[in-house]
């Protein structure tokens, strides 16, 4: 059984019209896999929806984390048990540092850990741990104490985001379309945090509309997903076919690529 | 006197034998005053302070000054004071209460959660002023008083040192100045007096709370700072803890006067119980050179109407105000500040945050003046609202009167909501829904808790996550 299953799986939005239409996956740690998909498919929605999104409901099917059902826990409690998601466009929280953000949320895991009593880790150990990341991911030190995403460049956002993963160390991680808007320094940054995150510990979930990071990042897996659902599966050379080929191919009869 | 007077205060004053709280205790007599107001009630508190007579005068004036004037119509609804149903005179050994198992369950809790220690906790409730400071206090008190720093409670210093309360006394904030000035000039009591001489600068700040066996937490207080050329203080009041009161209003004047060239920083936290009408006037005069500072966070009460004010008069004078306001449920913070520009190239920033949650309602009310003549003055305004649910509310109210061409103005006014999609944000991290809220209004404040000492930064800071769990009352 892989470490993230999900079955059949249908998520609405809040006035009912369906966007994931059946989608069935697994990914477990050590892998990579890829979804590639146009723009208006339904890919963020099924990112969103798996992290637990309220704007999203499933109206049919399962999310199965290590073969517990997870579509009823709230985003917080789904974190805590090691899923993660990297967002195509993160939030800023002004007033809140990089650092003090990073502590509560590794403290907010902790404490899920521990039975719900507070367990936070010494402040020596976060700040070289985080140091240590910071630095292994080239991401400046200066963006410690400034104030999460506030003011951040496209590409300071996503090193942060994978900053973030790092430290978070999910069992489950799924980027979406975090390659979107980088340059190519950047795009390397992600890309390796990815590969290197990835191993006994970590499985990933790559969504993306362009097969640049798949450059970078070589899947194991590569998934097409048009119109909400996944049309066909394949190895690294999927991803190949359909920088040569275009989604055209893979567009069922009668359905419009841009449409839901 | 009348006859009829000294039948009543006679009266009055025979509720002593009665006062005792504990009759081991004979020494800490009290006095308290009959409910309600009047110039017997008056003139019994000036008999039993044993006041000079220009005070004693100053205050029957001022109960005239309150009589004649109406209550506001604008602010908060303060018709609902009942101005009769009021002791307006409690001896602070008497003030609160007398036993842990008397005050509010709700309090008690917060303190606990707050992590407030005991001895603070009894401090708060006015029980037993000792706290274990003492020896620290002695220490602060003696060095500033070899450099002529007087810090005293506000009797204590007309007891000691007249002649200067009576130079600057209602000099800034007059007693006719507006109805709640009249009355806490009427029956004022306790309050901190600070005298700092020129080129003196004290760089700890000074706090109330180290000011034991003094009557700073009373209803009425009344306090002024002089701060001499050159001089530096940075004076701090309050805690962040809810500050219980048995009576429901809360009245005070600060005078402040900043020399040529002097600084004074003034910071409030105070977080009221929700059936407190807080009803503050502050203001500050700065001369030439100088800088006046007021930082104040208003947290709980019913109703509170605070504006801190600054009055530039000499050139080159800056002042800048900070304000907290945070309104939950059945609560309505109407803060903000003035300024009034004066003096030539003089500055100001006043910077606003107000906060509304559970139906709260805050708002920002700010007068910013440019005089004529005030060639040169600059001045910013910054005001941002944060609304956390669709039943809270936030009201801006900026009045602007310039009377010179000459100056550079800004104003910049924000309202936002704590967003879905920003919350999904910090919980897809693992943070609950009420970490992620108090992780953004924490944010949303931090301009003005990094300039707050830093123990009453992180106690504000755990202050808005009970708030945010809505397990503070």
């Amino acid at each position: 059984m892989a470490l993230l299953e999900i079955k059949n799986l249908h998520v609405a939005l809040d006035d009912g019209t369906p966007i994931v239409k059946g989608v069935d996956l697994a990914v477990d740690t050590n892998e990579k896999h890829a979804i590639m998909g146009p723009n208006g498919s339904g890919k963020s929605t099924l990112s969103y929806a798996l992290m637990g999104h309220p704007s999203y409901e499933i109206t049919e099917g399962e999310i199965l984390l290590d073969g517990q059902e997870i579509s009823g826990l709230g985003a917080d409690e789904r974190a805590q048990k090691g899923l993660f998601l990297a967002f195509q466009y993160p939030h800023a929280i002004p007033g809140v540092t990089v650092t003090s953000f990073l502590r509560s949320a590794i403290n907010a895991k902790r404490k899920a850990a521990n039975g719900g009593e507070d367990d936070p880790i010494a402040v020596k150990e976060f700040r070289t741990e985080m140091l240590a990341a910071m630095e292994h991911l080239k991401v400046p030190r200066e963006l410690a104490q400034r104030y999460l995403n506030d003011g951040f460049s496209g590409g300071e956002k996503k090193r942060v985001e994978i900053l973030q993963m790092a430290m978070l160390k999910p069992r489950i991680a799924i980027l979406d379309e975090t390659d979107s808007g980088l340059d190519i320094d950047a795009l390397k940054v992600v890309a390796n945090g990815v590969n290197e995150l990835v191993g006994p510990e970590m499985g990933a979930l790559v969504i993306t509309h362009y097969q640049r990071i798949l450059n970078y990042i070589t899947p194991d897996h590569v998934h097409v997903f048009v119109d909400g659902r996944i049309v066909a599966s394949g190895g690294a050379e999927l991803a190949q076919q359909l920088e040569a080929e275009g989604y055209e191919a893979f567009i069922p009869a009668g359905v419009g690529g841009e449409g839901a | 006197m009348s006859a009829t007077e000294n039948d009543v205060v006679k009266e009055i004053r025979s509720e002593y034998q009665y006062g005792f709280s504990n009759p081991d205790e004979a020494k800490d007599y009290f006095f308290k005053s009959g409910r309600g107001l009047s110039h017997e009630v008056v003139e019994a508190i000036a008999e039993h302070k044993n006041e000079p007579e220009w005070m004693r005068a100053f205050r029957h004036k001022a109960l005239d000054y309150f009589y004649a004037r109406p209550l506001p119509a604008w602010g908060g609804n303060v018709g609902e004071i009942d101005f009769d149903n009021i002791f307006y005179y409690i001896k602070p050994t008497e003030n609160q209460v007398d036993k842990w198992e008397d005050l509010p369950s709700e309090i008690l809790d917060t303190w606990d959660k707050l992590g407030i220690p005991e001895a603070e906790k009894k401090y708060l409730a006015g029980v037993g002023a000792q706290y274990e400071s003492e020896v620290v206090y002695h220490k602060l008190q003696e060095d500033l008083e070899k450099k002529g720093v007087i810090f005293l409670d506000m009797d204590s210093a007309l007891r000691e040192h007249e002649d200067i309360v009576k130079q600057y006394m209602g000099t800034i904030i007059p007693s006719n100045d507006n109805k709640f000035s009249a009355l806490n000039s009427a029956v004022w009591s306790g309050g901190s007096f600070i005298y700092v001489p020129p080129g003196v600068r004290i760089e700890m700040p000074l706090q109330a709370y180290f000011r034991i066996n003094a009557e700073n937490m009373g209803q009425f207080e009344r306090t002024l700072i002089i701060v001499d050329e050159d001089a530096y203080v940075h004076y701090v009041e309050g805690c962040t803890a809810p500050i219980y009161s048995s009576d429901s209003l809360h009245s005070a004047v600060v005078e402040i006067i900043v020399k040529p060239r002097g600084r004074c920083r003034y910071t409030t936290i105070q977080n009221w119980s929700n059936n407190v009408y807080n009803l503050v006037t502050k203001r500050a005069v700065a001369y030439e050179g100088a800088t006046m500072e007021w930082v104040d966070g208003n947290l709980g009460s019913k109703l509170t109407m605070k504006y801190p004010a600054i009055w530039l008069m000499g050139d080159h004078a800056h002042g800048e105000v900070l304000s907290i306001a945070f309104a939950g449920k059945g609560q309505h913070q109407d803060a903000g500040g003035k300024v009034v520009h004066v003096g030539k190239n003089t500055s100001s920033v006043i910077t606003s945050k107000s906060i509304s949650k559970d139906g709260g309602r805050a708002g920002y009310r700010g007068l910013l003046e440019v005089a004529k003549g005030a060639t040169g003055s600059k001045s910013k305004v910054v005001c941002d609202a944060l609304i956390l649910d669709d039943e809270s509310r936030s009201d801006t109210y900026p009045y602007i009167k310039v009377d010179e061409n000459d100056v550079d103005l800004g104003h910049e006014a924000t309202v936002s909501k704590i967003g879905e999609e920003q919350l999904f944000y910090l919980m897809s991290r693992g943070l609950s829904e009420s970490e992620a809220s108090a992780m953004i209004v924490s944010g949303f404040v931090e301009p003005i808790t990094k300039e707050l000492p830093l123990e009453y930064a992180v106690e504000m800071n755990r202050l808005i996550q009970l708030q945010m769990e809505g397990s503070v009352g």
